[in-house]
């Protein structure tokens, strides 16, 4: 018998990628996951996504009922709907996991993030920046002749668009905590 | 008045309480205060075996042949770490185990300590939940939970890491009873509404076929028979996955027989042409869909799975019920039975007729000629000298594992122990010693091939010293048979380190240990050498010379449709699209 002459390279696509029955278009989504907060329950949700194959675009966590050692982690994530369902499936199996909520579906939610942004400047620069560190409604938490330290709050994309206008102006540092966020209304 | 006494003798309370009389295992440092309780009692029966990944497969074919968790007790660090693939093997196969691990002392964690390893960050990813205990007070009820964990739901192992200094201490022992309710309790009557639907669909399917899985087997005996009463009283025809066999006989009339890349002609094509799939308790493996984008292209697809994860992971669900298949198949048999019990009698007579036309494609006849035995000969000749016997079933990994599901017929579920979803060559010797352990008096066979069988070839210390008489069927083709047919079809024949070099003469092999050893190489001896098998009490190598170049059909080649088999007599050459070359 011969060989079957498989070009190298030629084949990129495993048996994973043949999905023809589920949407290609990709999506992002918030969750809410409510866990026990006991050792590892992050590794937990954490491993779930490298080992999986799956995305994480933000991810915060914090104790939120110390009484009940009760968790939030909020995880933004992208993926085609099916993808979605999946992730949502696989952390409810988890055994610590209480609560699963998307909150891109289940209604309108509020999303927040925080960010420190230290930009150092003089002269002009220095000027500008703390004019549309005004625009942006930031906080000034530290302060030298030649530096500012922004406190800011607001969606990612807030966060994005001041980050982008500092970088011109003198971005030195960026640290920025994930998104929070919490379904509107009652 | 709660009993206080050292977390050493907690874990053998717990293990009494929860019902435990095998426990399989190995000792070492950070054991040894357990060990020294399982010293003192007589209760439980403790199995020394050689090796610890034979542990955990052993404590895998005593759960699978049982339905009870099966146990195994380690030491820390290489003890853990020679567990993981056991694990992983009982995850993908929904195996409930529970393996409790020594740890080094809670003040020595993170100093890289003698024997120290992260045993729970290890095992993370290959159990279904796990714990490292750091007080004693918590032990006893975290044990009693990791048993909850372990058979409730889809079940899986389990893993609790014990520090050796909360072995030592002592705190107040939490009985079963008084142990917290835990929060994991998954759903397990399927939503009434969706099963109304597959009632409909099951009135008027034209062309309807039960697909079932493992979750059949989990659920217990009565699951079983529920699904035989509704194959009876529908008279649709039914197939199954490796995990699946034995759930409904091999000897019923609507049975097809295995389905998936090595499954009988008339259940894939079954499958490709079906127009109701009703998969109960599988989870569309891709051994069984083959090529996704052309899987029984017209069928509307029901799936019961109670793990809400396997619902459109793979294959969108058209009526999707998540739920324990017993309590669905019941509430589906209930509501079919008060509409009147219809099915669409005219259509599915066609189709069963259609069905019987595949049947007689006799896809796995084979003709037994020469002076050398063809596996496929020796495997139908066990079947007929064997399935009158009490007997189960367990495999290794490969071609002699593929011709087992294809030639044995299983009557019963439990029956059969393979490793389907991880695919662990030498698991079967040591799943055998397990399933003998739980059926002393049974005939326990593990079909093997010499490569597999020789991964764990060790146990056979464990046979010997507690007297089981597992006999060991290696099926012989100096090969890696997978490994040099998938090199045969796909790779030019270059048959890169897929033959057994240097193999141990079996025969003396077996006396070296104190077994007895029969080779057989002549078919006409073959009769008499499986019966002298049989009949020895003790355990058995027997090293059935076969074939070395035999494939196994039928077979889809990888990137290929269900109705696109190659058969035995057919030609293989370039069978396999460069598509269908990347899929393992």
């Amino acid at each position: 018998m011969s060989a079957l002459n498989i070009k190298k390279g030629a084949n990129k696509h495993s048996a994973y990628n043949l999905r023809p029955t589920f949407s290609d278009v990709e999506e992002r989504h918030t969750l809410a996951v409510l866990v026990d907060n006991e050792a590892g329950v992050l590794a937990r949700v954490i491993g779930l996504f490298s080992g999986r194959g799956y995305n994480i675009d933000s991810l915060t966590v914090a104790e939120i009922d110390y009484e009940g050692h009760m968790s939030r982690i909020t995880i933004v994530t992208t993926g085609t709907p099916q993808v979605i369902e999946q992730i949502k499936a696989q952390l409810g199996r988890i055994i610590p996991v209480h609560e699963v909520h998307d909150l891109t579906v289940e209604g309108r939610a509020v999303e927040r993030e925080l960010a420190l942004i230290k930009v150092i400047c003089t002269g002009d620069k220095r000027v500008e920046a703390l004019r549309l560190a005004d625009i942006f409604r930031t906080n000034v938490v530290d302060s030298t002749l030649d530096s500012f330290t922004f406190e800011i709050t607001g969606t990612s994309e807030k966060i994005d668009a001041f980050t982008d206008l500092m970088r011109p102006l003198g971005l030195s540092d960026l640290a920025r905590t994930g998104v929070a966020a919490l379904p509107r209304g009652t | 008045m709660t009993r206080q006494m050292t977390g050493a003798k907690m874990v053998v309370q717990a293990l009494k309480d929860q019902g435990v009389e095998v426990v399989f295992g190995y000792p070492g440092g950070a054991m040894l205060p357990i060990y020294d309780e399982v010293f003192q009692q007589s209760d439980i029966q403790h199995i020394l075996v050689r090796h610890e990944q034979g542990a955990v497969h052993a404590a895998e074919g005593y759960a699978r042949s049982t339905g009870k968790p099966g146990v195994v007790l380690v030491t820390s660090g290489p003890g853990a770490t020679n567990a993981v693939t056991g694990l992983t093997d009982a995850l993908l196969d929904s195996i409930p185990i529970v393996v409790l691990t020594g740890q080094v002392p809670t003040f020595m964690i993170g100093t890289d300590a003698f024997q120290e390893a992260d045993t729970v960050g290890i095992t993370r990813p290959c159990t279904k939940h796990n714990w490292l205990v750091k007080d004693t007070a918590k032990l006893s009820a975290t044990l009693h939970e990791a048993f909850h964990v372990a058979v409730t739901g889809r079940p899986g192992p389990v893993l609790v890491d014990i520090p050796k200094d909360v072995q030592f201490a002592t705190a107040a022992y939490t009985p079963k009873q008084k142990a917290r309710i835990s929060r994991y309790q998954p759903q397990v009557k399927g939503d009434l509404e969706s099963i109304t639907e597959l009632v409909a669909a099951i009135e008027t399917a034209k062309r309807p076929l039960f697909y079932t899985g493992g979750g059949v087997i989990n659920s217990g005996p009565a699951a079983s028979q529920l699904l035989r009463e509704l194959v009876e009283a529908t008279g649709f025809p039914i197939t199954s996955t490796l995990m699946g066999l034995g759930a409904y006989p091999a000897s019923g009339k609507s049975w097809l027989g295995m389905l998936g890349m090595h499954g009988l002609y008339e259940a894939n094509m079954a499958m490709h042409d079906c127009d109701l799939m009703i998969n109960v308790g599988a989870r569309f493996d891709d051994r069984i869909t083959g090529r996704l984008d052309a899987f029984s292209p017209g069928s509307k697809k029901a799936h019961i799975d109670i793990d809400p994860s396997s619902i459109n992971k793979v294959i969108k669900a058209d009526i999707p019920i998540v739920g324990d298949i017993a309590h669905v198949l019941e509430d589906l048999l209930k509501v079919w039975k008060s509409r009147g019990r219809k099915i669409n009698t005219e259509a599915v007579a066609k189709w069963n007729a259609r069905v019987d036309e595949w049947r007689k494609v006799d896809c796995l006849s084979f003709k037994q000629e020469g002076p050398t035995i063809k596996p496929q000969y020796a495997l139908s000749r066990l079947e007929a000298l064997t399935k009158e016997h009490d007997r189960y079933i367990t495999t290794e990994v490969g071609q002699h594992q593929m011709w087992a599901a294809q030639y044995l017929g299983f009557e019963d579920p439990n029956r059969w122990m393979t490793s389907g979803g991880l695919g662990t060559m030498g698991y079967g010797f040591p799943a055998s010693i397990g399933v003998q352990m739980a059926h002393r008096d049974a005939l326990v066979i593990n079909v093997a091939g010499e490569a597999s069988w020789m991964m764990n070839m060790q146990e056979m210390g464990t046979a010997i010293q507690f007297n089981l008489p597992v006999k060991q069927f290696i099926l012989n083709n100096e090969r890696l048979g997978m490994v040099r047919q998938w090199q045969e079809l796909l790779h030019g024949e270059r048959y890169s380190q897929s033959w057994s070099e240097a193999l141990p003469d079996f025969v003396k092999l077996a006396e070296a240990f104190g077994a007895k050893g029969i080779r057989c190489s002549d078919p006409a001896d073959l009769d008499d050498a499986i019966m002298e098998m049989i009949k020895y009490d003790g355990p058995v190598i027997f090293d059935c010379m076969v074939e070395k170049h035999e494939n196994c059909f039928p077979m889809i080649p990888s990137g290929e449709p269900h109705n696109k088999m190659l058969m035995g007599d057919a030609s293989t050459k370039d069978a396999i699209g460069s598509k269908g070359a990347v899929m393992v």
